[in-house]
Order: C-alpha cells, then sequence, then structure tokens
C-alpha cells in the first residue's frame, strides 16, 4: 500500500495542473505518530505533502459537504461508499467530483498499539506487512494484520466503489468474514446486561463531540445536541444525556452508515461508538438487504417505501 | 425500536399499533395488553435524572 504515494501525487498533480479541479483532498504527515491529517492541495507544489501509509483513517468524504468548486479525493473503499451517500443526499454533484481510488488494505488502530506500550511512541515505520514501532529507544515489530482497526478487519468493501482514477490494481477482498460478532454478542445478553454494558462503554464520554465531527454523515447545520430552542439534550455528562446524544446520533445514521470507522478513531478516550451504528447497520442488511453507499441509482431504504417492507414489530 | 431494544430497553416496553378511528375495541385490546406489560415489568429505572451530574 506504501507504494500508492507515487501515483498518488502524479495523478493529483496532473489534476490540478490541467486545472480539470480546483483542489485535491488527500492526507499529509500529523505531528504525531499514527496521526496523519487531511491536506488540502491547490496547487501542484502542495501535493508534495501528500503522503499515503496505514493511519489516513480519516474519513475524507468528510469534507466534501455543500462543496461548489470541481474536488479531487483521494479515496479509499469506504470513502467511496460515502461519497456516493453524498451524492444520493444531494450533498455535492458527481460532475463536480474526481475520485482518486484507492485499493485499501485497512488502517491501522492506534489506540490498540498504544496500549501495547507504557512509554510515549517515538515513530511508527511500515515496511509492508509489518509495522516498526519505537517507544523509549527500543523498536518492535508489529504484524498489521494484528493490529488493524477493528472496522477494517471485518471490511468487505476494500475497493472503491466508484472512481475516475485508480491508483493501483483492485485487493482481494476479504472472504468469509463474520461482521456482526460483536453485534451479537450483545444481542444474547439480556436488558439489565445491555444496559451495564453501555453503561460502562460509555462512561468515559467526555460530549466533545469529535466522533460526530468526523463523521461524514453528519452535517447537520444544528446538530440536535447543539440547539438550545428547543433543547432536545441536557448538555453535561449525566449518564442520561451522554447515552441519548450517541444512541439518536447513531439513529441518524441509520442506513447510511458505511462503518468507516471515523467515529471511532477520532474518539480521545477510545469509546467503540461503532456497536451503537453497527446494530443499524446489520438491521438494514437484514431487513432490507441493504449496504450502504453501494450505487448511486438506489434509494436508501428509509426514505422509500416498498409494499414488502418488513411490519412484525406493528400489532 | 430494535436499537432501543440492543441498548438494553424491554421490548416489552415499547409497542406499536395500527388502529383505525372505527376500532375502538381493538384500541382497547392493545391498550389492556401494553398496560399489563409494562405494569408487569415494573417501574422504568433507565433514562432517569435522578440528581443532575455536575462534572
Amino acid at each position: 500500500m506504501l507504494d500508492y504515494i507515487d501515483k498518488i501525487k502524479e495523478i493529483s498533480k496532473r489534476l490540478l495542473k490541467d486545472c480539470s479541479v480546483e483542489m485535491v483532498i488527500g492526507f499529509r504527515r500529523g505531528t504525531l505518530p499514527m496521526m496523519n491529517e487531511p491536506c488540502i492541495a491547490r496547487t501542484p507544489e502542495d501535493v508534495d505533502q501528500f503522503i499515503w501509509d496505514s493511519n489516513c483513517g480519516i474519513n475524507l468524504a468528510n469534507y466534501l459537504t455543500n462543496r461548489k468548486e470541481k474536488i479531487g479525493i483521494v479515496a479509499k473503499g469506504c470513502d467511496t461508499r460515502n461519497i456516493v451517500t453524498h451524492i444520493v443526499e444531494n450533498k455535492i454533484s458527481r460532475e463536480q467530483l474526481v475520485v482518486i481510488g484507492v485499493p485499501c488494505k485497512g488502517m491501522i488502530d492506534k489506540y490498540k498499539i498504544n496500549a501495547m506500550f507504557t512509554d510515549e511512541i517515538q515513530n511508527v515505520v511500515e515496511t509492508g506487512e509489518k509495522v516498526l514501532v519505537t517507544a523509549s529507544g527500543k523498536e518492535t515489530s508489529l504484524n498489521k494484520s494484528d493490529v488493524l482497526q477493528k472496522n477494517c478487519a471485518v471490511c468487505t468493501h476494500r475497493n472503491p466503489v466508484i472512481h475516475d482514477e485508480l491508483v493501483a490494481e483492485k485487493v482481494e477482498e476479504q472472504q468469509g468474514v463474520d461482521r456482526y460478532a460483536d453485534v451479537r454478542e450483545v444481542e444474547a445478553m439480556d436488558p439489565q446486561e445491555k444496559w451495564d454494558y453501555f453503561e460502562s462503554l460509555l462512561s468515559p464520554c467526555i460530549r466533545c463531540y469529535a466522533c460526530r465531527n468526523a463523521c461524514p454523515l453528519c452535517y447537520c447545520p444544528t446538530c440536535f445536541v447543539d440547539e438550545a430552542k428547543p433543547q432536545w439534550v441536557g448538555k453535561g455528562q449525566d449518564p442520561a444525556d451522554v447515552r441519548t446524544f450517541h444512541f439518536l446520533r447513531a439513529f441518524h445514521c441509520g442506513g447510511r452508515c458505511t462503518d468507516c470507522g471515523a467515529c471511532e478513531r477520532a474518539c480521545p478516550v477510545g469509546i467503540n461508538m461503532r456497536v451503537f451504528t453497527k446494530k443499524l447497520e446489520k438491521d438494514c442488511f437484514e431487513q432490507f438487504g441493504w449496504e450502504a453507499g453501494m450505487n448511486l441509482d438506489e434509494r436508501p431504504p428509509l426514505d422509500t417505501y416498498r409494499p414488502d417492507d418488513p411490519n412484525d414489530f406493528i400489532k | 425500536m430494535n436499537l432501543m431494544e440492543h441498548m438494553g430497553i424491554e421490548s416489552d416496553r415499547i409497542h406499536f399499533s395500527w388502529i383505525s378511528s372505527a376500532e375502538s375495541t381493538k384500541f382497547v385490546k392493545v391498550v389492556k395488553e401494553v398496560t399489563e406489560k409494562v405494569k408487569a415489568l415494573g417501574p422504568q429505572q433507565h433514562f432517569k435524572k435522578t440528581d443532575a451530574k455536575v462534572a
């Protein structure tokens, strides 16, 4: 995956030079290891900052909302699915975009790696299937497959769904992965256990809304949690308010979430809020046969009516 | 509704029904069923703020 960068740079420079786009959105190295940041290149020279490795987990579709100019965007499988969702929801038009598709082999989980070391991590270098971590002067080699982000480990859409350019041959999709093992684990609990599970899951939440801000689906001009008149939900850290926020945010993503993992990645306290969104994703898949962002022509299940929609819950 | 259940709200607390204005008997039946089920579960303890938590 590391060899993609030359091709990404070449394509980006070409697009900027012949003025077919006004900007290209990609990644550059962040100030800390494993924290690559989004980078907007407006001139071919800016493109030299671009980087591609396994720390590009941020979903760049987030930067397309309501843009009016022509944009080139570097996009992994999940990003392209969110771009499709954006197009379907009229947040940007297909004609405005040049999608530079990146077949993805998964991003690495910075929480997992941080948890393995007691000291601060000084440097992280990748070499193909290995990740070399330097902490307190010592270098440790890890298998990339052991430190993949949880959503990447069960990803079945690594290749871009739409693309105008492709930086490399498509990668093989993972077969036979059990996508919903974690959801089923929770489903098997009794109501009190479930309640307690989520209570402890959400207890560290500081209501910073990083998950919402990182999410490409959360583009409402005023989020329900910020609304003051009426105030839908309390602003403090009361467990009932924290839960309401996570619960409703997940619901707003129902049938739209692509499980890109941006929310979990952005969380400063490491909450896996994907257990909410993933349940909805599973329901959409089981009840409507729907996977979000797979093509431009189909309307999402929550905005269409079909006579055979499941309605067993209405007595 | 599935997510409510997933989160730990008992499924018997949530009911959906389609009742026409002409179906008074169905209305009575549904209300009876709902109250019975909810009474059996007892008072709802979740999503309640007893004392506001201050940081």
